[in-house]
């Protein structure tokens, strides 16, 4: 599988009255055909902030993409016009949002707001269109399609609002989907639904997806690599089951172990706590930006340079992580220690 | 050997001493037409006859879909609404008619921790007015005393006594529900609504709420109604746990029962829907899908409530009237035809 979209150091901050915010700190992946993508991430960790600046939807100012490069299929997504851009944003790249009442325009049909891209991307005429956008409805589970084309957005539940979010961003055959949190603001049943959905429609359509979330679970079910961003950076990247059976971020341990799951008894113990807070976005970071919330794990070292992104040496090829710490023989040593004060 | 377990749970019941008594519960809220002249032309049927009970110590879950009537419930043995019919015993007391003076002096002890940390706090008052407002109200201790009690109450509840005079907006989400959860203990309360405390927070910030709620639970022995729609951490955090559809409660009864054996196919297909934060889980586990969303509660379907999305629908789920809670097995009660 080739190569889909190359993201390259991207850095993009906010100048603000109350000072600059450093909201991606350097940023560089890349995504192969046919590939999903789990981003996960706390508010502020710069997962949102980083999409948003691969399609030029970022308002400026204030903000500003200060370097860095997305190149999607060959072309530098950052040095394109805006008229070059709005042709490949809604056409080759759909994104859909958290929340699908403010996303969607109140005052026009779902038919209208349907074919918009329709016509504008594909240039068809109104009657097939109209016929497109009725399938689309269809594919997405909307009962009596073509009826419902007529309607506006406020006479569509929760649920079905993101059904039609999701025919809007599959409209034009996208060969990437970016949803943003889009299952967070739905019902876990009704979040069921959408995720099966969209698992279908990714097979069916063979498109790569990246499916930015804070639920470790949701991108368990559905990922194929995982990237879990901390302050603006990657902390750890790598396929699924390697990052969930062996993580090597203190931050990616500290999320999994203070999750309570469904499918286990709870009871008795406290929970794992990650203390403190995220950090202060307004500060440029110097080192590892989790160290303050890291007393177990954390070195000197951490506090002066900034971690780079590097491969885990005894895992899988992919398995990256940004630490200057060795994260299992630290866990095994206090583990030891830990049995020594037992006894 | 039925009798026999039948005895045993009476016996632990009895043991345990009922805090709050919840019976025929039902709150509507009228929907009127007309603009000069308005006439209540339907009811939306938030909460419909729910009975439960709460002991001393423990916590209750309440989960259920977003327009279940969680919250309500919630708010409604609180009298913060005042209920439509039956009636709610608080350290037997009947609340439901009690007025003014009489109500306020309750209220000193059952308490509420709300959602949202940014909407519940007042952005004009510091930390200290906020929190030693219950105290002024029922005129508890003099001004110096109060100071020191609320810098007790801060340090309490992990915060650092010396941010007394700041405001809301200086903090984070999880501090700011920290002051709300010192507000709701200010007045020394032995049981606290819990509305969603968590819902609000980073997935890194919701295990430090919990493990406070739980340490204070402890220290003060106090008792929870906690209100969720994230049923892994209910599972965590409550001893037991009510499953709300439509106003109702479908399921009721000790939490490792209801989630190691849910009865109701809504519990089972809600207990399915929650994704599990583990690839090799997720790959083999089966999903019950349910279709279509959840009925409006002004319009709630004939027969049995649940039966617009049940999987296992029968001809009499339809024609027979809304199933009432039974008792399956010792304190796990169940609403449904196919089950009784």
């Amino acid at each position: 599988m080739g190569v889909l979209l190359e993201v390259n150091d991207l850095v993009t901050r906010f100048y603000t009255q109350e000072g600059i915010v450093y909201a991606v700190n350097g940023v560089s992946y890349t995504l192969n055909e046919g590939e999903t993508l789990g981003i996960v991430g706390e508010s502020g960790s710069g997962k949102s902030v980083h999409a948003l600046s691969m399609l030029g939807l970022i308002p400026m100012p204030p903000g500003k993409i200060e370097r860095g490069s997305v190149v999607f299929q060959g072309r530098d997504l950052v040095k394109l016009s805006k008229d070059e851009m709005r042709l490949v944003r809604g056409a080759e790249i759909a994104m859909i949002f958290q929340d699908p009442m403010t996303s969607l325009n109140p005052v026009l049909t779902v038919g209208t707001q349907l074919t918009e891209g329709l016509k504008l991307h594909l240039g068809m005429n109104q009657a097939q269109a109209d016929r497109r956008a009725a399938e689309l409805l269809d594919m997405v589970g909307i009962p009596d399609a073509r009826k419902r084309l007529a309607n506006y957005p406020h006479q569509f539940s929760g649920g079905m609002r993101q059904r039609v979010m999701i025919a809007i961003g599959l409209s034009c055959n996208p060969k990437l989907l970016i949803a943003d949190e889009p299952t967070t603001a739905l019902d876990v049943t009704i979040q069921a639904q959408i995720i099966e959905l969209v698992k279908r429609l990714r097979d069916e359509l063979k498109m790569a997806m990246i499916w930015i979330t804070h639920d470790l679970g949701v991108v368990a079910g559905l990922a194929d690599t995982i990237q879990v961003m901390y302050a603006g950076r990657i902390v750890e990247r790598g396929p699924i089951r390697a990052v969930f059976d062996n993580p090597r971020s203190a931050y990616t341990l500290g999320l999994l172990n203070s999750l309570p799951r469904v499918d286990a008894e709870g009871g008795g113990g406290r929970l794992h706590q990650i203390e403190g807070s995220p950090p202060d976005m307004r500060i440029e970071p110097i080192g590892d930006s989790f160290a303050p919330r890291n007393p177990l794990y954390r070195t000197e070292r951490c506090f002066t340079e900034i971690p780079p992104l590097r491969q885990v040496e005894d895992s899988v090829p992919g398995h990256l992580v940004a630490a200057w710490y060795d994260l299992p023989a630290l866990r095994k040593q206090h583990e030891m220690e830990k049995s020594k004060h037992g006894n | 050997m039925e009798i026999k377990t039948a005895t045993a749970s009476q016996e632990v019941k009895q043991q345990r001493e009922v805090i709050l008594s919840v019976r025929g519960l039902k709150k509507y809220f009228p929907i009127t037409s007309g603009i000069i002249v308005q006439r209540q032309v339907g009811a939306v049927k938030a909460v419909d006859s729910v009975d439960f009970d709460v002991y001393k110590g423990e916590t209750l879950g309440l989960v259920g879909e977003s327009g279940c009537g969680k919250s309500t419930t919630g708010r409604t043995v609180l009298q913060l609404y005042r209920p439509t019919a039956g009636s709610v015993q608080f350290e037997g007391e009947e609340l439901t008619t009690l007025r003014g003076d009489e109500l306020r002096r309750i209220r000193r002890r059952m308490q509420i921790i709300f959602q949202d940390p940014f909407a519940s706090l007042n952005p004009r008052m510091t930390v200290g007015n906020i929190v030693s407002e219950p105290l002024i109200i029922h005129n508890v201790y003099n001004k110096k005393q109060r100071r020191e009690f609320v810098e007790e109450l801060l340090v309490k509840v992990g915060l650092n006594p010396f941010y007394i005079n700041r405001y809301p907006h200086e903090f984070s989400g999880g501090q700011r529900q920290r002051i709300g959860i010192a507000r709701a203990l200010a007045l020394n309360p032995s049981f606290i609504v819990a509305d969603e405390p968590i819902s609000a927070l980073d997935v890194s910030i919701q295990a430090q709420v919990v493990n406070l709620l739980e340490d204070l639970q402890k220290e003060l022995n106090l008792t929870y109604l906690f209100i969720a729609h994230d049923l892994s951490m209910v599972r965590h955090i409550c001893d037991r746990v009510a499953v709300m559809y439509l106003g109702k409660i479908v399921e009721i009864g000790p939490t490792s029962m209801v989630y190691n054996n849910p009865l109701h196919p809504y519990t089972q297909s809600l207990l399915s829907a929650v994704p599990v934060p583990d690839p090799t889980v997720e790959e083999k586990r089966q999903r019950i899908i349910l279709g279509g969303d959840v009925p409006s509660p002004a319009n709630p379907p004939k027969g049995c409530n649940f039966n617009t999305r049940c999987p296992v629908a029968m001809d009499y789920c339809y024609q027979e009237p809304d199933p009432e809670l039974l008792e399956i097995e010792p304190e796990h009660f169940v609403a449904c035809h196919r089950v009784t």
